[in-house]
């Protein structure tokens, strides 16, 4: 775990706690992510807790035609990186995306079409070097599309099907990806919602997702449980699941 | 472009640590610094909610929980000076500064609250006597008032509006950033020694007599002892133990990983009772009086309690009444003794009963220590409590005592007024920075505090 790690949307709360937990393993840190007092928040903290080295760049995931220079000048900075999170996301408005194009393009640009981009960026250099490790997140919502929130469902089902490709394609130049698919977590996204089941908090989910890294998972659902909900979720056949209110 | 909106939560059945009283808010908790700001019509902060009443909630109004805004911002390990958001929490303090070689200058008895609910109760530790209160080992504050404005003051810049928010109990405006000065400790360990004392008279003697003295004193009593043993109780004095004085193998700095066991269930009302509370207070008599001279983490020391998560809920789901006057030096032997005799009298089950004696008083408008004697207890909900409580209150105002607002959950406003003399100055401050009363809590509301 030790040499440098990119975290893409550094200030969300599960990525803040995953870039802790990898501090405390020694890892130094290039956060990234677009509102850069925050940033520089969480990396004095990092810093003033763990003693490694943080460094902050803003990153804009909507953009894509910066991703290339934004991963050699962040990449240069570090001298280059052994592993990279992918923690940008939103959860969007369901109801609005429906009718609201703009809406439902931002949520699918921000959870899924960035990610091609910035990690084909990144896979080619880790490719190349013939180490390294991705983790993103993605989400229980990307197992089965709901009605209530089905375009963040398939853009997070993009994103893990994007990663099993990914993860094919790499795994012969000795480069591992994680794909971190959380239930509901206790963070600004979800602050404020009814009833959710299984709520984890982020700092429980961030030092999963890197003893999942250490391990060598593939998949990883947090908390645990969630993967046989899933399982249970997913073998639902199809002319029963879509009666759901879910 | 998506929006980032300010989610709003509704949580019913909100209160203290005491669990009561309880009511219903509306509740936003901000994640980025900037959106930390007065919301709704009336609004209070709230650190981790170790409030033991309710000073945290506002009936009708909305609740600012700091806890996400929880990041250090600056610390130079060679002076010990760190500045951080509100709403770091004293256990991350501990947690990764205790390894650099510092310590909290003053706690509670939980490291799970927060630095700005520290200086906004003005907390006090078992050093008061030597180290004074919270706020003073603060260098300055970044404080958002009503109208949204931040503004820093300090003991020497804007001082009243620094001293009415020390102890202000979030009614100026809500603590953004806090900059503070830490103690250097060799070890993360506690040289303490034990004394048994038989009586009150004893008692009394350990906790003043200079030569018992020590960094960190208190007393814990037995409140059913009557007669002759009134006020029995181990006296435990405590100073941070040198490098020199803790044989490890390991760094003495670092503790090792503990795992917190949560209280599993709400006890149910009838099991605590004098029987059972005096049975305890014998067994953690004979155990603790015989311990001697010892060496100890910092957690064992200080914060006991925090190894078992949600031990509130020992005192089952009527919640319990946190007591804790303080008693000016000139009737505090004579005003503790007729307390206690009154709380054994009665048969009050309470296994907390902790004196201690403070040093002078602080800057704080509503700054709760004053030099004398300061007594605190857990008692369960009872019916008639209420009642005998209030006869409690007689006994502190005729001394000249006064109630902690931290702990307070039904105090009435004459008691109150009678025990804290700066209110006219607080409330002066208060209306300067926030005419319109924007923050507010039941706690304010219920002792009339700026009426």
């Amino acid at each position: 775990m030790e040499g440098p790690v990119l975290v893409l949307g550094a200030t969300s709360g599960i990525a803040r706690e995953t870039a802790l937990a990898l501090a405390e393993k020694g890892a130094s840190l290039f956060l990234a992510g677009r509102d850069l007092d925050e940033l520089e928040r969480v990396a004095c903290d990092i810093k003033i807790r763990t003693n490694v080295r943080v460094e902050t760049g803003r990153f804009d995931a909507d953009d894509c035609s910066t991703h290339l220079a934004f991963f050699q000048d962040s990449s240069s900075v570090m001298g280059g990186f052994s592993g990279v999170v992918y923690a940008v996301g939103a959860l969007g408005d369901q109801i609005r995306s429906q009718t609201d194009w703009q809406e439902a393009h931002a949520v699918l640009h921000r959870n899924y079409v960035a990610a091609v981009s910035v990690l084909h960026v990144v896979a080619a250099a880790f490719e190349k070097a013939e180490s390294g490790w991705i983790v993103a997140i993605s989400s229980v919502a990307g197992d089965r599309g709901r009605m209530s929130n089905y375009v963040y469902g398939s853009a997070k089902g993009g994103l893990t099907v994007f990663l099993q490709g990914l993860r094919a394609r790499l795994q012969k130049s000795g480069v591992h990806v994680l794909t971190v698919k959380p239930g509901p977590v206790d963070t600004a996204m979800t602050f404020g919602m009814d009833k959710l089941p299984l709520l984890a908090q982020p700092k429980v989910i961030g030092r999963a997702i890197v003893r999942a890294l250490e391990n060598g998972k593939d998949v990883a659902y947090l908390p645990g449980p969630w993967r046989a909900v899933m399982f249970v979720l997913r073998s639902v056949p199809e002319s029963v699941f879509k009666k759901t209110k879910l | 472009m998506l929006p980032e909106k300010t989610a709003v939560k509704s949580l019913s059945g909100l209160g203290g640590w005491g669990r009561f009283p309880v009511t219903d808010v509306e509740a936003v908790r901000p994640e980025k610094a900037r959106d930390l700001s007065p919301v709704g019509g009336q609004c209070i902060p709230r650190g981790l909610g170790r409030a033991y009443g309710d000073a945290a909630v506002l009936t009708g109004g909305t609740v600012v929980m700091t806890e996400r805004l929880n990041r250090f911002l600056e610390f130079d390990p060679q002076t010990g000076v760190l500045r951080a958001e509100a709403g770091v929490s004293l256990r991350d303090v501990l947690r990764y500064l205790v390894p650099q070689g510092w310590f909290l200058p003053v706690t509670p008895g939980t490291k799970n609250c927060t630095l700005g609910g520290c200086f906004a109760a003005d907390v006090h530790g078992k050093n008061h006597h030597r180290d004074g209160t919270f706020s003073r080992h603060v260098y300055g504050i970044e404080l958002v008032l009503a109208n949204g404005e931040r503004v820093r003051c300090g003991p020497d810049d804007r001082p009243d509006l620094f001293w009415a928010t020390a102890g202000g109990m979030g009614l100026t405006g809500i603590v953004s950033e806090l900059t503070l000065q830490l103690t250097p400790v060799e070890s993360a360990y506690m040289m303490v020694r034990h004394t048994r004392s038989p009586d009150l008279d004893r008692t009394f003697e350990l906790l003043t007599d200079p030569k018992y003295d020590a960094r960190y004193t208190v007393a814990w009593i037995d409140c059913l002892a009557k007669g002759p043993r009134l006020g029995r109780g181990v006296f435990m004095a405590g100073e941070h133990a040198k490098k020199s004085e803790v044989s490890l193998r390991n760094d003495p700095l670092v503790l090792p990983e503990k795992r917190v066991k949560p209280f599993p269930f709400d006890l149910p009302g009838w099991a605590l009772n004098p029987l059972t509370v005096k049975t305890f207070n014998r067994v953690y008599d004979a155990f603790q009086g015989r311990k001697g001279e010892f060496v100890c983490d910092y957690d064992k020391y200080f914060y006991p309690l925090d190894g078992i998560e949600g031990w509130n809920r020992m005192y089952g789901k009527r919640g319990f009444v946190q007591y804790q006057y303080v008693l000016p030096t000139a009737g505090a032997f004579e005003g503790t003794r007729t307390i206690l005799e009154e709380l054994s009298a009665a048969g009050r089950a309470s296994f907390l009963a902790v004196l201690k004696r403070f040093g002078p008083q602080g800057p704080g408008m509503l700054s709760f220590p004053t030099e004398g004697l300061t007594l605190a207890l857990d008692i369960p909900m009872a019916d008639g409590l209420m009642n005998f409580l209030e006869r409690m209150d007689q006994t502190v105002s005729k001394h000249g005592g006064r109630l902690y607002l931290a702990k307070d959950s039904r105090m009435k406003p004459d008691v109150f007024r009678a025990g804290y003399p700066r209110i006219d100055e607080f409330c002066a401050v208060r209306s300067a920075v926030d005419p319109g009363g924007r923050f507010d809590s039941d706690l304010a509301r219920r002792i009339g505090l700026c009426r």
